[in-house]
């Protein structure tokens, strides 16, 4: 366990209980303080990896580029674009990204993209190369495949931060081996550097850490 | 430094700077197989001054971008699958219609006389101008064997489309009830937002409407299901617990359709738990069968 959180990221008192906060906008009803806002780790799973210490590797900072693939309304990565630098949101369902609009409304270096996740070369003339950080939440199948795909993107140094949701691979199955599998795929192209369950926070997630193999 | 490879250019080599439509319109239409640092490359080209002006267009162009995207799947995607439930159904009906006054009409004058729209594609494929036919009819009911022909391939092939679109729009409605039926309660309600603004109540009868209002008319029993009728967990089930089946299944496309509609992400745990539901629901008729006669409803 390490808590080494990104600038920007502070464990913040709110309503006499300790929380992870980031400064900006309020997005999604959740307790603010002056500019601070309370991150909640049930609804985030970026935010349930740091609350369980691990080591996601990101610094923070105007300089910190990231690629976030399953931006969904916006919860997150909204976070994340409050603590680091130019931030690119990918999702691909309609609905969500309206309220993903809003969310991005208010920061200027978060760019939201109606975009698949499977599809790379539908977004790549538009996201940079060579991001910091590439955060995956998408819940569909194939999300192995989906983070090698997207690897183009990850600078040599960079990290992949990825939360498994073992229930879209197959409900019906274990989700130890699921995940046991997604991690075979993605050793193709991926070093698993951490890796822990995201329990109480979200049922059957692996929370994984991984930095890309060379070539 | 420019490129000429289109294959491999940024959005903003498309884009006029002082032009924000073809901008947001580079953006949604581009592609590029591997991502370059766009942003050195923006300033190199001149499109902008520093790398703070270039995200600005960037934030701009995106948010253009996306907003037109959204709304326009938003409100293409679940009229269009309205429309085209309801031209199959139409086409389906009517094609049958047809059929029937074609085998009619044929039996007076073919003695290999068929039935339904198997006997119009029979009809239509033979060879030789309807001259087998005899009688001055003949051509008329070749001609009109083959119209009812096609009809009934343009029924098919809505029933692809609508099973093909069906799960982009609502892909867990889709999962839980099958693309048609899903699609058939998106018509009823009229609309995916309609549908899932409905209490599961009304859902369960979507479709027994005419059942419905004799009903609170005060003459007849409260119907137990509408088009869910043809959903397996609702027609596998042995009538006496149809009703309970038909209300399970109807609670759990409810709660699809709002999942579609207010969040779109796809739950395969509903899959899960309906199925656990029909399942409990169908152990009762195996308890009666041991115990010869267990207690009633839930």
């Amino acid at each position: 366990m390490t808590d080494a959180l990104p600038d920007g990221v502070e464990r913040r008192r709110f309503d006499g209980a300790e929380r992870l906060a980031t400064r900006g906008e309020p997005v999604y009803g959740e307790p603010t303080d002056r500019e601070w806002r309370a991150w909640n780790p049930d609804r985030s799973k970026l935010g349930a990896m740091l609350e369980l210490g691990m080591d996601v590797g990101l610094a923070g900072g105007d300089e910190e580029t990231v690629l976030y693939l399953g931006a969904a309304s916006g919860t997150t990565v909204s976070h994340v674009a409050d603590f680091a630098g130019p931030t690119y949101a990918v999702e691909f369902a309609a609905r969500p990204t309206r309220d993903l609009l809003s969310a991005a409304e208010s920061r200027p270096r978060l760019f939201p993209l109606l975009a698949d996740a499977r599809k790379p070369e539908t977004y790549a003339h538009v996201v940079e190369a060579d991001v910091d950080a590439v955060v995956q939440d998408v819940a569909t199948r194939g999300q192995a495949r989906v983070a090698l795909e997207n690897r183009r993107f990850l600078a040599d140094d960079g990290r992949l931060l990825l939360a498994v949701k073992a229930r879209s691979e197959d409900v019906t199955r274990d989700p130890e081996d699921v995940f046991a599998d997604v991690r075979e795929e993605l050793a193709e192209g991926y070093e698993i550097l951490e890796q822990e369950r995201l329990e109480p926070h979200h049922a059957d997630h692996l929370g994984i850490v991984a930095r890309p193999l060379e070539g | 430094m420019t490129t000429t490879d289109p294959a491999n250019a940024g959005w903003f080599s498309e884009a006029d700077p002082d032009d924000p439509e073809s901008a947001a319109e580079a953006v949604r239409d581009g592609s590029a197989d591997e991502p370059r640092d766009w942003p050195a490359l923006a300033v190199e080209a001149g499109f902008a001054d520093d790398e703070d002006e270039y995200y600005d267009a960037l934030k701009e162009a995106t948010t253009a971008a996306t907003r037109a995207a959204v709304t326009e799947r938003e409100a293409a995607d679940d009229r269009q699958l309205v429309h085209a439930v309801r031209a199959m159904d139409d086409c389906e009906r009517t094609a049958n219609e047809l059929a029937e006054r074609l085998a009619e009409w044929g039996g007076t004058v073919d003695p290999d006389v068929g039935t339904g729209i198997d006997y119009a594609r029979e009809l239509a494929a033979r060879d030789g101008n309807g001259a087998d036919l005899p009688g001055d009819g003949g051509d008329r009911i070749r001609s009109l064997a083959e119209r009812v022909a096609d009809l009934a391939d343009e029924a098919e092939d809505l029933r692809e489309f609508v099973e093909r679109q069906t799960p982009t729009v609502a892909p867990n409605l889709a999962a839980l009830a099958g693309p048609v039926l899903a699609a058939r309660l998106i018509s009823l309600a009229g609309g995916l937002e309609e549908l899932a603004k409905k209490p599961s109540g009304t859902v369960q009868v979507l479709g027994a409407e005419d059942a419905l209002f004799a009903h609170l008319r005060g003459h007849a029993p409260s119907p137990k299901h509408g088009v869910i009728y043809v959903h397996d967990a609702v027609r596998g089930t042995r009538p006496e617990d149809r009703g309970s089946a038909a209300r399970a299944v109807a609670g759990k496309l409810s709660i699809a359709a709002r999942v579609d509609h207010y969040s779109g992400e796809r739950k395969p745990e509903l899959d899960a738990e309906l199925e656990e539901r029909i399942e409990t629901i169908r152990a009762r008729a195996d308890g009666d069968d041991a115990a010869t006669g267990g207690e009633g409803d839930d």
